[in-house]
């Protein structure tokens, strides 16, 4: 390491910040005033000094960068230790981008217990940094595991009118997963003898364990992300979300998953993976077609988007297991480009709800005629979410499909119909919430987009575009990474003398 | 020479100090002006007061003592090991902090009376005997002193029928369990021919030919049984939602806590000590008992409308995790065990503390609904009941993951995988009630708000133990190497 901690210090800005927040008195106007402020200011701190772990990556390597290290249970041999590859340190950006979002996003939507509500934020931030960066698996299962309470109070306080259930049953959906995923955890840590990330990579667990561990951690994951059949926390959990919280649940915290996969259970049980590649493929593609299909039966704008997610993440398994550096890249960049496109879309319907406070797409109807700017925004993020070229959407799932074609053309071909029927539900939404006769009285007097809400879509937009038309900077980033991790499961599956169907 | 025939005293030196204390404060009450209006307030307070300080007094005292490694004195009877000195630390703080907050309780309830801190330090210094133990006779001379004071406290209002019944309750049940463990006792001196641990240790670790003997096998089963029901493991636990209810809130607050604790070290340093040699005999059984009580504490406590109940079936709950420990056996087990107890001292304190809290219009309220909306009213309150509940919840960063964490470390090492799996499931069972806490406190309205909290020690109670909930992780190095050092000394010694 360098030196200077930056790591540590952009994991624990938001919470000094939280800190800040919370000792706030006063008047009850000027706190929540003051807690926007502080929050805002502590989270767009934190974007700019992460915008520095980008400048001084180093792209020709695949080593851990910015490591910090710190004893934490000496007895245990357990330590704080910190660091991010190509593969993670995107998804740092991700998560520091989207918070401060996030708050400008809330500004005016949220009218009670403001100053919980930053607090809350802040503390999740410092979570998910913690979590993308972690080295230590008993450190990453703090972070991962510790999203949950802010979470839970983020649906459960400000939350619409069923929050209590969705909240509970985003918590034990999420619980019950991981906690299995700890005791695979704790296994790993014993039979390795070690809990530092690094070093379980290049561990090699047996093939029969690898088994029993791949499968726990995909009791996690497959609820993280969410996969069929246990997605159906996800449409609860995001409709009664309030904006922002359905924004960090589609940006961030599904990409958990998809982390996680990439960052353990491919590199760690390299013959799992392959083993259960056929599994993995299968609930993909049932997530693409057949959550599209529910989708496209929404009433309830959040709720189709929701649905949407658990299909747009079905790619990402996809490329992910496909095993080939396209496959690969192709999902590290659709989960980034989700996390964008879908949280874009979440903040699109937070547009409208803000102003008629209902999600029911039969409320709405011809909003450009007066709101075209508002139009406008609304069809870049549809465009970008359909897929279409020029925009990072494409992208990612353009690598996708290819590195799927390598591997399985029918798996390819299944998924690629996602992309059909993608272009129908967006563009059926679309048409019905912002073209047709605009009749009804009370969507007459709507006002366009306010300035505040223009500079939290502003940077999105540009981000889907630099994304989707120069791709390079964010491939190179991750190119070495993966062509590592792809090296060292196939060194692994070799050794393990069983050269045999690796997909490529 | 009649000098050298005295036992060596220094090792019993802080149990001596808090009997001589105990005896004398109960003298001095006896003394106090009685009668008059408020004189019975004065009293306690005074009593009440000086018995904190003589628990910090006995605290200091048993770490000076410790200093000396391990020593045995009273024939073999009584040790002092590393093993007794962490239990008996943490036995003390949760003895001192029980009284500091039952003070207010009692007062309120107009059943102030001196006797309660006199009664409280009886117990602790049954419970210090418990743990020094080394003989299954002092064994049962230092349960049935704690047992005894016990009974008392939980029928200290006399005037209030629910508490008499707890107590009566607990009386009938507790001397049942004792009754079992004497006679399991008797067996195993039978059968043995020695009621010294270390002897007993020898004499099993030599005969390993063969089976032991059958009347040996029963005779540790009615041991295990009678401690079981002091750590109110299933199915012997019946007894721990009533009494919990029906004592007055600070006894349960105590109850919950200090004996609980003398009773895993106690249940762990039989089991291991003596008898360790013997684990195919009793394993089992404690499989089966943790596995039941982490279910039925699980499953159970979620249909409770009153916390103090809840907190019974949560505190089953809590046992079953810790003896997974024991169940493991071995020294990665027991300082799960030892983490876990502290890390749950701490958490259950800090919830009845909150419980004491729960006041309207002056007079206690007990149910779950009672606290709806309590986080706009009282919001440090509800944060640190929150906190809490997540650590009970065993979610990170949080205390309670940890104490989780190293006990389910040890069960996967020893390979008790499907204990594991049960336990961590039946913890996502537990994790929804006390979810329900929070929801009712954080997500509804206020439906009828609380008193203010009235008192500053109180206040302070629970913002320590929540401190210590919510910033273990930042310092875990002390804790996890004291539960080390004491497990290590079980092991050894």
């Amino acid at each position: 390491m360098t030196g200077f901690p930056i790591l540590s210090l952009i994991t624990f800005l938001p919470l000094l910040g939280a800190f800040l927040v919370l000792t706030i008195r006063g008047d009850a106007a000027l706190v929540a005033r003051n807690a926007r402020f502080v929050a805002l200011w502590a989270s767009g701190v934190t974007f700019v000094m992460s915008l520095f772990l980008w400048i001084g990556f180093d792209t020709t390597t695949a080593e851990f960068q910015f490591q910090d290290r710190m004893e934490w249970m000496p007895a245990f041999k357990i330590s704080y230790h910190l660091g991010v590859d190509g593969i993670s340190m995107l998804f740092v950006l991700l998560s520091t981008l989207l918070t401060p979002i996030c708050i400008l996003a809330s500004w005016e939507s949220i009218k009670v217990r403001v100053k919980e509500y930053m607090v809350a934020f802040l503390v999740m931030e410092t979570m998910m940094v913690g979590m993308f960066s972690a080295l230590d698996i008993i450190l990453f299962y703090v972070f991962f595991e510790g999203v949950l309470i802010p979470m839970f109070l983020i649906i459960g306080v400000w939350g619409g009118p069923r929050r209590v259930y969705a909240a509970f049953k985003f918590f034990l959906f999420t619980l019950v997963g991981s906690v299995l995923m700890l005791l695979a955890i704790l296994a790993m840590y014993f039979v390795a003898g070690t809990a530092s990330i690094p070093e379980l990579m290049r561990f090699g667990f047996p093939t029969g364990m690898q088994t029993w561990l791949w499968l726990a951690f995909l009791a996690s994951f497959a609820v993280k992300l969410p996969m069929w059949p246990v997605h159906t926390w996800l449409p609860d959990a995001h409709v009664e979300a309030p904006t922002a919280g359905s924004v960090i649940l589609a940006g961030v915290l599904l990409k958990f998953g998809a982390y996680g996969f990439l960052r353990f259970s491919l590199p760690m049980f390299p013959d799992a993976t392959v083993a259960f590649t056929p599994l993995i493929y299968a609930l993909s593609i049932i997530a693409v077609i057949y959550t599209s299909l529910v989708a496209l039966a929404q009433e309830d704008m959040k709720k189709l988007i929701a649905y949407s997610s658990v299909a747009h993440m079905g790619f990402v398994t996809v490329g992910t297991f496909t095993l080939t550096v396209q496959g690969i890249e192709g999902a590290i960049f659709q989960s980034l480009s989700h996390g964008i496109v879908s949280g874009a879309l979440f903040l699109v319907v937070g547009v409208v709800y803000d102003r008629v406070h209902s999600r029911e797409i039969a409320t709405y109807e011809g909003l450009v005629h007066r709101m075209p700017a508002y139009g406008l925004v609304f069809m870049l993020f549809m465009l970008a979410s359909v897929g279409l070229p020029g925009t990072s959407g494409f992208i990612g799932e353009i690598l996708i499909l290819v590195g799927a074609f390598q591997a399985n053309t029918w798996v390819a071909a299944l998924t690629a119909t996602g992309l059909v029927l993608g272009a129908i539900y967006m563009l059926y939404l679309y048409r019905r919430v912002v073209f047709g006769k605009l009749t009804k009285e009370d969507l007459k007097k709507l006002l366009d987009l306010s300035p505040r809400e223009m500079a939290v879509f502003a940077p999105l937009i540009v981000l889907v575009f630099v994304m989707g038309i120069y791709p390079g900077p964010f491939l190179d980033v991750m190119h070495v990474s993966v062509d590592n991790l792809i090296n060292s499961i196939e060194v692994a599956r070799a050794g393990a003398g069983n050269v045999a169907l690796v997909g490529r | 020479m009649p000098i050298a025939s005295l036992p060596n005293p220094i090792p019993v030196l802080p149990e001596l100090f808090l009997a001589g204390v105990a005896m004398a404060l109960l003298l001095l009450g006896v003394f106090q002006k009685a009668g008059g209006k408020g004189d019975d307030v004065r009293s306690s307070r005074l009593i009440s007061v000086l018995g904190v300080i003589t628990l910090i007094l006995t605290l200091l005292l048993v770490m000076t003592v410790a200093r000396g490694g391990a020593v045995s004195t009273f024939g073999g009877m009584f040790v002092t090991d590393a093993f007794a000195v962490y239990l008996k630390v943490f036995v003390l703080i949760a003895s001192a902090l029980s009284l500091v907050i039952a003070e207010d309780y009692l007062e309120h309830q107009n059943s102030a009376r001196f006797e309660y801190a006199v009664l409280i330090l009886l117990a602790t210094l049954g419970m210090m005997l418990m743990v020094s133990a080394n003989n299954l006779i002092s064994l049962y001379v230092g349960l049935e002193l704690q047992s005894l004071a016990l009974y008392v406290v939980a029928a200290f209002q006399r005037h209030d029928l629910r508490s008499t019944e707890a107590g009566l309750k607990y009386f009938v049940l507790g001397a049942l369990a004792s009754g079992m463990l004497l006679y399991g006792a008797s067996l195993v001196y039978g059968f043995a021919g020695t009621t010294d641990f270390t002897a007993l240790a020898t004499l099993f670790a030599k005969g390993q030919a063969g089976a032991p003997a059958l009347g040996l096998v029963i005779g540790i089963v009615f041991i295990l049984v009678g401690l079981a029901f002091k750590v109110s493991a299933v199915p012997f636990h019946m007894w721990t939602p009533d009494v919990y209810e029906g004592a007055p809130t600070p006894v349960t607050a105590f109850f919950s806590v200090a004996p609980k604790l003398a009773a895993v070290g106690l249940l762990v340093r039989v089991m291991i000590g003596p008898f360790g040699e013997l684990a195919d005999q009793w394993q089992q059984i404690v499989v089966f008992i943790s596995i039941a009580s982490m279910a039925l504490g699980g499953f159970v406590a979620i249909n409770q409308r009153n916390i103090k109940r809840m907190m019974a079936y949560s505190s089953i709950g809590h046992v079953g995790y810790a003896l997974i420990g024991l169940a493991v056996g071995n020294q990665v087990g027991v300082r799960g065990i030892l983490i876990y107890m502290a890390i749950y001292i701490f958490m259950n304190l800090g919830v009845f503390t909150c419980i004491l809290c729960m006041r309207r219009g002056g007079a206690m309220v007990e149910d779950i609904d009672d606290l709806a909306g309590l986080s706009k009213t009282h919001p440090m309150l509800a944060l640190a009941l929150a906190i809490f509940m997540f650590s009970m919840a065993g979610i990170p960063p949080l205390a309670g993951f940890f104490s989780k964490l190293y006990i389910f470390l040890a069960a996967i090492e020893a390979g008790l995988y499907a204990l594991a799996v049960i336990g961590v499931l039946t913890s996502v069972v537990a994790a929804y009630y006390y979810l329900r806490i929070i929801k009712v406190m954080y997500f509804d309205d206020v439906t009828d708000a609380l008193d203010k909290p009235v008192r500053r020690e109180i206040g302070l109670v629970i913002f320590g133990t929540s401190a210590v909930i919510l910033l273990f992780f930042l310092l875990p190095g002390p804790l996890l190497d004291g539960a080390g050092a004491a497990a290590a000394a079980l092991f050894t010694g």
